[in-house]
């Protein structure tokens, strides 16, 4: 466990990272590809929720050609080439490895102190007993290793037909850096511009944050994170970030990935209902809140937060239960918005057929081939 | 009497005030004060004053101070007056040195070492007069997973749930007997737990039969050592059963209730006859193991249709988290830890005063092994020994309780003075005693009303605590060191607690 293994006493344990950000997202809910141009303005709109020290994009339906590999974007920093070395010599081991290269970047783009960036498609590679283990349990386990035992190594994104680019600068630096809006499309993109208070930037720490298909930009600061963390080393997710990114990001893959819970079920447990209103629903759903909120009091997100968390077919908004950190949603034919800030939305898509703030734990499901997003209209503010 | 002692108190009356209306001599059960018809004039025999305050605050004149008297023998560190006059006491009877009460040796008070967190811009407090601060608390065994069938719209949990009970408020009133303290002031903390929607608890000594319906479900009753009035519709009347196996202020012994106080009413509770001494083996003779444990625990729940939660209360030692993990594996819902501050009828002084860990530093050892064994959801924790205020109650939950057991702290707000003379069957403020003359001092209505304000004003001070963290689920700070920091603490001291120095 976390404190036996890397720490003496968990008082040694790094204090989180504190951080107010902005996110946007968006998604076609027909599943058509798209380019980042919308992402990327949107973003820009909203320049002062970030500063300047971490911005970063999710794409899915990002590798069409690979989807059926799993896409590993894993950076080394200080151009640590002993890392990569490192690295490729796990990745052999463990996983059969069909394609890799380095991610391009634009040489007219200076930013701070850029890692090596380095993606491979890879299928794992299984002996004897891991073969009963989920290809997914594998992957993560792979992953978790890479990240907490190779110095300078650390993996962007983890999961199939996704990718996520991220670094040290202001969100549309990064675009530029990676020519995301030259090079890439896809049906959702997220996007996250951060605002660090007591942490200068590295290139891993910047959001999105990535647990295979998983993604999740979040702001705010949960005020529960000390319970969370502890919650969620029970389970074997041991946080390397120390940020309330990673806690959400963990918790998300526990409660929807392992457990199976659907994200409705899920935002009732990161965002509960009050006791006072408990006791006037229905009786079923007395007993069926009143148990969740039981069983999983320490994955209450406590203080303010919103979060866009994304997997394939899906992305969700999803705000803290008495909305310290409000979100928005627009819509416009297929395409569906999550915004910090509605200026954004319209700024990028000035005929907005509909716009809505959705109240605190009532999450907005945007989902392919439906109109779920629609359902947080009516209990709109 | 003994001889050659030095009176540790000392009494003043102002002649001037005095107005001869013996109230004094009538309130004192240590027989102080004296009226001397003759002279028009009371007298004082100081060294019978314990020191309980109970004549100088119902003095209608203010006339009397009673304080420590100073005088003492030739300074020394190390034989102190107290422990000088315990030897002489003991020279002289050759007998074990009682007290009651709590441990007052100036052993390290951690709460007063930690302080807590509140938000400042990055994240805002939260209004407790305007929002929602909820402190509502499941005392029981959570499961792994929740295992949810969605048929049609109708969401349908699976998974087999535990027994679980609420609270309102994160504060449960810890083991007293009926027999150590009065049917009034017990009757006082059963009216208070029920109307406010927590728990107290019987301790050893049965639950009267006629208050079972009206409080059984705001009860926790224990079976201990003596299995003084256990029997199926005991433990089914409850909401809780306590095993107890050690108590933070005797760890390792057993208790004594003298025939002196065992009435008709007492006898019948506890189901021995009347006058006997009522005797608690030190060791629950049936638990010689932790596999003993196991099998009573699942005997009480066979007995209860496993609908009530199990606790199994334990002293703070030195093994604790070890034990702590055995208990819990044993199949225990509950876990309640008791640490060298807690309160006792009678134990003699040499244990009181050495034997044991402090709570915190207990409660801190404990959620950390269970939470590195995988085990913390499996059990609720229950703090207790020393808390003393609310802030106490909160900081104990960011340790790693999720309820704490207040004992000494019900009994001051009802009048205890914390006198230390429990044991004696004198109390003047009508809590620790039989004595029907001392007891109706004490009207349940009247002191269930304080119990409640307690309650209250301490669940407000936390909402305020809370709110000022940013949280507004008091679920949300359990374990949750990181809004502790200590203040004067040695390292070590601050590793064991987990909690980080301040300014770290
Ligand atoms: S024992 Fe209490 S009531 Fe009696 S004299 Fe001393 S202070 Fe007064
Ligand atoms: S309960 Fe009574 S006897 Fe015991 S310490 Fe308090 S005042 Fe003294």
């Amino acid at each position: 466990m976390l404190v036996q293994k890397y720490f003496q006493s968990e008082r040694f344990v790094p204090d989180k990272d504190m951080d107010a950000c902005g996110l946007f997202g968006v998604m076609n809910i027909s599943g058509k590809r798209f380019g980042g141009e919308m992402a990327i303005n949107a973003i820009k709109n909203m320049k002062v929720r970030g500063s300047g020290l971490g911005g970063g994009f999710a794409i899915y339906g990002l590798y069409p050609d690979y989807k059926d590999y799993y896409a590993l974007h894993i950076m080394y920093q200080n151009k640590n080439l002993n890392a990569k070395r490192r690295v490729e010599a796990f990745l052999k081991e463990h996983f059969y490895m069909v394609y890799d290269e380095e991610i391009p970047t634009n040489p007219d783009i200076t930013l701070f102190s850029p890692p090596i960036v380095w993606r491979y498609f890879v299928a794992p590679q299984k002996k004897n007993e891991e073969l009963a283990v989920p290809d997914d349990e594998y992957v993560v386990s792979r992953v978790m290793y890479l990240n907490t035992n190779v110095d300078d190594a650390y993996v962007f994104s983890s999961g199939k037909d996704v990718g996520v680019f991220k670094g040290v600068g202001f969100p549309e630096e990064i675009a530029d850096y990676f020519m995301l809006d030259r090079l890439y499309q896809g049906y959702i993109w997220t996007v996250h511009s951060r605002f660090p208070t007591n942490t200068p930037g590295w290139w891993g720490g910047a959001h999105p944050f990535n647990i295979l298909d998983w993604t999740v930009v979040h702001n705010g600061e949960i005020s529960s994170y000390g319970t969370n963390r502890r919650f969620l080393e029970m389970h074997n997710y041991y946080c390397t970030l120390f940020t309330d990114t990673e806690v959400l990001a963990y918790a998300v893959d526990l409660l929807m990935r392992r457990q199976g819970l659907p994200i409705e079920v899920v935002s009732k447990i990161f965002a509960p209902p009050m006791w006072d209103a408990i006791e006037h629903m229905k009786e079923s759903d007395q007993k069926l809140y009143t148990t969740l909120r039981m069983t999983y009091a320490p994955l209450l997100m406590n203080g303010p937060f919103t979060v866009i968390i994304a997997h394939h077919d899906e992305m969700i908004g999803l705000t803290d239960r008495i909305r310290l950190r409000p979100i928005t949603a627009g819509a416009k034919e297929d395409f569906v918005f999550l915004s910090s800030e509605e200026a954004a939305i319209r700024a990028v898509c000035p005929d907005l057929e509909l716009a809505w703030t959705p109240p605190g734990g009532e999450p907005v499901v945007v989902r392919l081939n439906s109109k779920d997003h629609l359902l947080s209209v009516n209990k709109s503010i | 009497m003994y001889s050659y002692l030095l009176p540790e108190f000392m009494i003043e009356r102002l002649e001037n005030r005095c107005i001869r209306c013996r109230v004094c001599e009538r309130q004192c059960a240590n027989k102080v004060h004296e009226y001397d018809g003759e002279l028009d004039k009371l007298f004082s025999t100081e060294e019978n004053c314990v020191g309980c305050q109970r004549c100088v605050v119902l003095c209608p004149t203010n006339a009397l101070y009673v304080r420590p008297r100073v005088s003492d023998y030739r300074p020394n560190s190390s034989w102190t007056r107290d422990k000088m006059q315990n030897l002489k006491k003991q020279a002289e009877t050759g007998g074990v040195i009682l007290t009651g009460s709590g441990n007052d040796k100036p052993y390290r008070i951690y709460w007063d070492h930690l302080v807590l967190n509140a938000s400042q811009v990055t994240n805002p407090s939260i209004d407790p007069l305007r929002e929602p601060m909820e402190l509502k608390t499941f005392l029981g065994r959570k499961p792994d997973t929740l295992k949810i069938n969605f048929d049609e719209g109708e969401v349908k949990i699976e998974s087999e749930l535990h027994p679980n009970v609420p609270i309102n408020t994160p504060i449960v009133f810890s083991a007293m007997s009926y027999g150590a303290i009065s049917y009034q002031a017990y009757k006082s903390l059963a009216i208070a737990a029920k109307e406010f929607g927590t728990l107290f608890n019987t301790g050893e000594g049965g639950l009267p039969v006629h208050m079972r319906k009206e409080f059984g479900n705001n009860t926790i009753v224990q079976c201990a050592s003596g299995r003084f009035g256990v029997d199926p519709e005991y433990l089914n009347s409850a909401r809780i059963i306590e095993i107890k196996i050690g108590q933070g202020a005797k760890p390792g012994i057993g208790g004594h209730l003298p025939g002196e106080k065992v009435s008709d009413d007492i006898a019948q509770t506890r189901m021995i006859p009347r006058g006997t001494d009522a005797l608690s083996p030190a060791p629950q003779h049936d638990i010689y193991s932790i596999e003993d444990l196991s099998m009573l625990i699942y005997a009480l729940k066979e007995a209860t249709n496993y609908e009530k939660p199990v606790s199994v209360k334990i002293a703070a030692v030195h093994n604790v988290a070890a034990i702590a993990s055995g208990i819990v594996r044993a199949g225990a819902d509950i876990v309640a830890i008791d640490g060298l501050r807690g309160g006792t009828g009678a134990a003699p002084l040499a244990t009181r005063d050495n034997v044991g860990i402090p709570l915190e530093l207990a409660l801190a050892a404990v959620d950390k092994r269970l939470r590195q064994e995988g085990i913390r959801h499996k059990c609720s924790i229950l703090a207790a020994g020393g808390i003393r205020c609310s802030a106490d109650v909160i900081k104990a939950i960011a340790l790693g309780a999720d309820a704490v057991y207040v004992g000494t702290a019900a009994l001051v707000a009802m009048g205890c003075t914390l006198c230390h003379k429990c044991y004696t069957g004198k109390c003047n403020w009508g809590i620790c005693t039989q004595d029907p003359y001392l007891t109706k001092r004490l009207n349940p209505e009247i002191s269930s009303k304080k119990l409640i304000n307690l309650l209250k004003g301490w669940s407000h001070e936390i909402q305020e605590m809370l709110g000022g963290m940013g949280i507004n689920a008091i679920e949300s700070l359990r374990g949750n060191r990181e809004h502790l920091r200590g203040v004067g603490l040695e390292e070590w001291e601050l590793n064991v607690l987990g909690v980080k120095g301040a300014g770290e």
